[in-house]
């Protein structure tokens, strides 16, 4: 398991970041937020799904390319240099593992080649209150075994606005038995509440009202432990859009402490700037290591990934606070002004370290994991 | 190599190692001194270190990545690799503790012609020479290329004098490699030369130096009028920053590596020992953070190594160059001593007591105050990063 990437993922990301920087660069996402008429741009998407990045980690006999989730880590690297917009994170990284890990034949079957050919969008609904835990469930799934009711509210769903389907995590009957639900957005008794973000980007509050499921649409999770693979396998793909904000507003800021003259001199020149900026580089190899470890770990199947993912996690939770402040400090007055594009990589960092859990639940985790 | 190669290494040189490796040579280190260091002043402290020694030099694994020519194993990057792994299994001592190995032996290999080769590196991995360090000066700290200890050309021989401080066992060493000026008219990068010194030439006297930890692993050296043979000198004349440089970069892996080892001590089991788990956490929780804290730096630390390693054997530049490894090792190793210290609490306070060895413990965590100084303080290697790969301007 060499921690480097091989020639098609090399090639897939140079591809993308090229895709990436002329269609879909921080310009876009300031249009979108000016203008607000749509939460993403369509012909953007059109265009990832023919590049095939919505069908990376589906297995061919659904309809996929199979390239694996260290393929996918690339693109998220670079949709998060460019604050690219995208239901990439909510379809292809959360509900397309979820179904991968968690569904049964016919739901691969129905679904997986869908998502591929990006005629549909998922969102993943789990976190009940302002902290994500997957543990704090209350929504409840009621049934006799041929028909059933939800009831429950979720938050912060991602893309909750513009997607086909929900993928619900619920509980039922008992206390720790956890239980996957997909349906369609617009079914009878969901209330959606859009909210824009921080970001510029949209999330949902949903609730489900009495609403009936067929037995089809009930993901059964037999094992806590699969549960906690889809989490960590969404948190190793954060922790790469987290890595290419991080790479991006540490290259932005570098560049403009080689051009910002101040007192007769490049502000790069002194000291107490440049062994800042080398200790934000020293973070940030150290951080491009655990996300490239992370994504190996899916791939190849290692039975320590929650440790390894909360690792990552946390990691990037700090570097990219570390990363984003500086940033700014060194940006000076004009990093505090809406006019450059520095103040986008701090907005856009602070939702993705709440996503999934922050840099204090994981570092938590890890001691539990641990065994201390 | 192949997968089945790589397997078949793997196991042979796992059966080799249980065969060959005596008992007494597994196991933690807990003083780098009893491990065997060769040279004329030193002996072996028992059988089993001799046998052991000796069965891996005939096998070429004192050096394992040095040509066979030169007593080495000649073995690649991989195979090295994996036999690290393979001792590191088994806790297998170190056969030979050497600088000659570590910091001499590049600097040869890629400077020095084929005399000095064939002699220095073969008695380096026999463990007949024990090498010396002689790099820093009183007045040549960080400002290395400052250094003033000279080498007058006098046809023959060149006559040296001066002083090195810093040592490392400078007591012990029968040879020093030497960094020396030889111009004083250039600019100083430019005036310095690489010279090999017989330490029991006349002229030459150490004085140990008393460290915080009450311990003298170093000494000073001084040289008072030394003649030395003009074939001494490795590389070309005043070209010696280049090697200097060149050699400071194996050093800087070296001490930044030094936090990697299997002899550690490892802060979770200490933390285990020294608290009893409420529901399975440890009761103090900044304590706990602490922990946790360190250790995710610690092993994301391991894994860059790791991914340095792999992207060197892909034939990549890595980003990650030895100031990185340098700054981050011994940060960390300082991070883990005062960790360690915390969940001691008074017990590794008491230096005069056998069942702590005597303060063994609070003399490590002194001794590592030094490691982000040798080698280059860390201010140094920030100055390196910010220059070197982030490209930001002097002036």
């Amino acid at each position: 398991m060499a921690l480097v990437l091989n020639e098609e993922q090399q090639l897939l990301k140079e591809s993308v970041k090229d895709f990436l920087d002329n269609k879909a660069p921080v310009s876009a996402l300031r249009k979108l937020r000016d203008e607000n008429i749509s939460d993403y741009d369509d012909t953007l998407w059109s265009e990832m799904i023919e590049m095939g990045l919505t069908s990376l980690t589906i297995n061919e006999e659904f309809g996929g390319l199979e390239f694996g989730y260290v393929a996918l880590g690339q693109v998220l690297e670079q949709t998060g240099r460019n604050l690219s917009v995208s239901p990439m994170i909510s379809t292809v990284l959360m509900s397309t593992t979820f179904i991968n890990v968690l569904g049964n034949v016919f739901q691969k079957n129905k679904y997986l080649p869908e998502i591929a050919k990006g005629n549909i969008k998922i969102c993943l609904a789990h976190q009940e209150t302002s902290h994500f835990n997957i543990k704090d469930i209350n929504t409840e799934l009621k049934g006799d075994g041929d028909s059933y009711v939800l009831n429950g509210e979720k938050h912060f769903v991602i893309d909750a606005g513009i997607s086909d389907y929900i993928i619900v995590l619920a509980k039922f009957e008992t206390e720790s038995n956890y239980i996957g639900v997909i349906l369609r957005s617009n079914s009878d008794g969901i209330k959606i509440n859009i909210s824009r973000l921080l970001d510029d980007r949209k999330v949902g509050d949903i609730t489900f009202k009495n609403v009936k499921i067929e037995k089809e649409s009930v993901i059964e999770i037999n094992d806590f432990k699969l549960l906690e693979r889809v989490f960590d396998i969404s948190s190793i793909g954060l922790s790469c859009e987290m890595l290419g904000v991080s790479l991006e507003a540490f290259d932005k800021t570098l560049a403009y402490l080689k051009d910002r003259q101040q007192f007769g001199v490049t502000i790069g020149t002194f000291q107490a700037l440049q062994h800042r900026a080398a200790k934000m580089f020293i973070e940030l190899e150290l951080c491009k290591s655990v996300v490239i470890k992370g994504l190996k770990a899916i791939d190849s199947d290692l039975s320590n990934l929650n440790e390894i993912a909360s690792l990552a996690k946390a990691k990037l939770g700090r570097t990219i606070k570390l990363i984003t402040n500086e940033a700014i400090q060194m940006h000076g007055g004009i990093g505090m002004t809406d006019d450059i594009d520095i103040g986008f990589y701090i907005k856009r960092a602070r939702v993705l370290q709440q996503t999934l859990g922050d840099y204090n639940y994981h570092l938590t985790r890890y001691a539990e994991i641990s065994g201390y | 190599m192949s997968e089945n190669n790589k397997d078949d290494f793997r196991i042979k040189t796992r059966k080799w190692l249980e065969k060959n490796c005596p008992m007494s040579m597994r196991g933690k280190t807990d003083d780098i001194k009893e491990l065997f260091w060769g040279g004329e002043n030193t002996s072996f402290t028992s059988e089993d270190q001799k046998k052991w020694f000796e069965a891996m030099y005939h096998k070429g694994w004192i050096a394992p990545q040095w040509e066979q020519k030169y007593g080495g194993g000649g073995l690649s990057i991989l195979e090295n690799k994996i036999l690290l792994q393979e001792m590191s299994r088994l806790k297998c001592k170190q056969p030979l503790i050497s600088f000659g190995i570590s910091m001499l032996g590049p600097a040869l290999l890629k400077f020095g012609n084929e005399n000095q080769k064939d002699k220095y590196l073969n008695e380096i991995t026999n463990g007949k020479i024990r090498w010396a360090q002689g790099y820093s000066e009183p007045n040549a700290g960080s400002d290395l290329a400052g250094l003033q200890c000279k080498a007058e050309d006098k046809g023959d021989h060149y006559l040296i004098n001066g002083s090195k401080i810093w040592t490392s066992y400078g007591d012990m060493g029968d040879w020093i490699f030497c960094l020396v000026r030889t111009d004083f008219e250039v600019k100083k990068q430019m005036g310095i030369s690489f010279l090999l010194i017989d330490m029991k030439s006349e002229g030459v006297m150490t004085r140990a130096i008393k460290l915080i930890s009450g311990k003298s692993p170093f000494t000073e050296t001084f040289f008072d009028n030394v003649k030395v043979p003009k074939e001494n000198l490795v590389g070309e004349l005043n070209k010696g920053w280049t090697i200097a440089k060149y050699l400071l970069t194996h050093e800087r892996q070296m001490i930044g590596g030094m936090g990697g080892d299997d002899e550690k001590f490892n802060p979770r089991e200490i933390a285990l020992e020294s608290f009893d788990l409420k529901d399975g956490i440890l009761p103090n929780p900044i304590l706990r953070n602490e922990l946790s804290e360190y250790e995710m730096d610690d092993k994301i630390f391991s894994m860059t190594i790791e991914r340095a390693i792999d992207e060197a054997k892909a034939g990549n530049e890595s980003g990650a160059a030895s100031s990185l490894f340098k700054y981050y090792g011994t940060e960390l190793n300082q991070q883990r001593m005062e960790l360690i210290m915390s969940l001691t609490g008074s017990s590794e306070l008491i230096m005069d007591s056998e069942k702590n060895k005597n303060g063994y413990i609070a003399a490590k965590f002194l001794r590592s105050k030094g490691n982000t100084i040798e080698g280059g303080t860390s201010e140094v290697q920030l100055n390196i990063i910010s220059k070197n790969i982030l490209g930001l301007p002097t002036k």
